[in-house]
């Protein structure tokens, strides 16, 4: 959804050298649940070109602080804005050196303001921000739009996870789930965006924040499953005039 | 102190190494009229002297809420320390703008010192006369400042500032060990307790100290005069002053009115 075409002639000309009209490289669905020990969040590695599958690699969950873990769907560049941003409040936050340290609410708010400014005026930061973290035992999830929009759940997802993750998870998810019973979960969810996404590849990630820290797993694959009659034999498996 | 050819200015050295306009403006705070802190685990209390420029006239504000879990009392030039109070509550309400969070004590303290340490160092500016005991709570629990003109600030279990503050300590370093396992109640008996050493001989009256406290599940919020007025009651019988001095106070409340109704005429 293009919120923001077609403005070239609407703002003065010596200011629109530099911001994002349109994206270029993006990454698709993050997801993330709270479970029994804290966050889990997974997206795969992709960096689409507009419609070519363009970079395999590129991790788009990153720890944030002690206590946090940030996962970024939208424009990859605008990604390593915020993490410079974040990188930058963090070393700030270190530098009192007093036994406080932000939180991933904390966060979350800030990104919010720093999303909700860039679009008031008119130069958005191209993502969907999904910000999960524990502190003091207290799990918190949230996701920070391009335009601002906030809130937080139990159960986030951006991009197409919004349409094919998201009733997975409202009937199959569960308040304190295991580490292998959320895993399975996410993994259910990725299954089918990788079937149905055309930007998903198949090398996904996952990451984890508990009280211990945060964990950024190895990107494996999924199993994938092609040998339906109908695709084999689309004439007679009834798959004649159907998607 | 005396006047000397070093103490014009503040960005001047004497040869002994001191600052004098920075230990002129701690004299400021030792001439305001005293206000004293003291922290429990869970709670910190904060007390002052009103002090009134006559009986017609309202009494100086001296505490401050700067947020919902920090507060000021300060003494010295208490329009300083209405704009350093200004400061903290600015501070505070754009921290919880963009965290969503409160402001950890520690660092507002820290943010405090510096702005008064820039006043030592810049030959067009003076240093704040004032000094302010900054209480608050966050996820490290209850803590009390104390914030110097000279930019310096300590964390203390109980302090007091102002004049005839000498008193005060003295009586809560008698007593400060207990005060970290204080109730709430036993917390404020005591500062009006310290408050009272302050006044040497003169009553301890509601409308004369202003109590505020705040807690962990307690909002800063100034006591109002009539649970003051009330706990002061409570605290006459478990008075530790010397019998004779309250004898007097009572005497001194002895009926004043005259014999005879004044007339109309």
């Amino acid at each position: 959804m293009n919120y923001f075409e077609g403005l070239e002639g609407t703002v003065s000309s010596e200011s629109d050298s530099q911001r994002t009209l349109t994206p270029y490289v993006t990454g698709t669905s993050v997801i993330g649940i709270k479970y029994k020990d804290g966050i889990l969040m997974t997206a795969d590695m992709g960096g689409s070109y507009g419609s070519t599958l363009r970079y395999k690699g590129v991790e788009r969950m990153k720890p944030v602080g002690k206590h946090s873990i940030i996962g970024a769907s939208g424009e990859i560049s605008d990604f390593q804005e915020i993490m410079r941003y974040l990188d930058e409040l963090i070393i700030h936050d270190n530098m009192w050196d007093d036994g406080n340290s932000l939180g991933p609410k904390e966060i979350h708010n800030y990104l919010t303001r720093v999303m909700y400014n860039r679009r008031n005026k008119f130069d958005p930061l191209w993502n969907t921000l999904v910000l999960g973290g524990i502190k003091n035992g207290q799990k918190y999830l949230g996701m920070v739009s391009s335009i601002g929009v906030h809130f937080e759940d139990d159960h986030i997802a951006t991009g197409f996870g919004n349409h094919l993750a998201r009733p997975i998870l409202r009937d199959e998810w569960k308040e304190d789930m295991s580490f292998e019973d959320a895993v399975k979960l996410l993994e259910k969810c990725m299954l089918v965006l990788l079937y149905r996404d055309r930007s998903a590849i198949n090398k996904l990630q996952i990451t984890k924040i508990t009280e211990e820290g945060a964990t950024v797993y190895q990107p494996y694959a999924l199993k994938t499953h092609w040998g339906f009659t109908a695709f084999k034999n689309p004439a007679n498996g009834g798959a004649e005039g159907s998607w | 102190m005396f006047r000397n050819q070093y103490d014009t200015d503040v960005t001047t050295w004497s040869p002994a190494g001191r600052l004098f306009q920075v230990e002129y403006a701690m004299e400021a705070v030792k001439q305001g009229s005293a206000a004293i802190g003291l922290r429990s685990k869970t709670h910190v209390v904060l007390a002052t002297v009103n002090k009134a420029n006559s009986e017609l006239s309202s009494h100086q504000k001296k505490i401050f809420k700067a947020d919902d879990h920090i507060g000021v009392a300060i003494a010295g030039l208490t329009a300083d320390g209405r704009v350093l109070s200004k400061y903290l509550r600015s501070e505070c309400i754009n921290y919880g703008f963009t965290y969503e969070s409160k402001l950890p004590v520690g660092r507002l303290v820290v943010q405090l010192a510096d702005k008064a340490q820039v006043c030592t160092q810049r030959s067009w500016k003076r240093p704040y006369g004032v000094g302010l005991l900054v209480a608050g709570l966050d996820e490290s629990g209850a803590h009390l400042y104390y914030n110097c003109p000279s930019g310096n600030y300590f964390e203390y279990q109980a302090f007091a500032i102002g004049s005839r503050s000498q008193a005060a300590k003295t009586y809560l370093e008698r007593k400060f060990e207990k005060f970290m396992s204080s109730s709430r109640e036993d917390l404020i008996k005591d500062a009006l307790f310290a408050i009272k050493e302050t006044l040497q001989g003169e009553e301890l009256t509601s409308s004369i100290c202003t109590v505020a406290v705040v807690g962990v599940e307690e909002p800063f919020q100034i006591i109002d005069q009539k649970t003051i007025h009330d706990l002061i009651e409570s605290l006459e019988p478990k008075e530790e002053a010397p019998a004779p001095a309250a004898d007097q106070g009572a005497a001194m409340q002895e009926d004043r009115s005259p014999e005879v109704a004044p007339m109309d005429i």
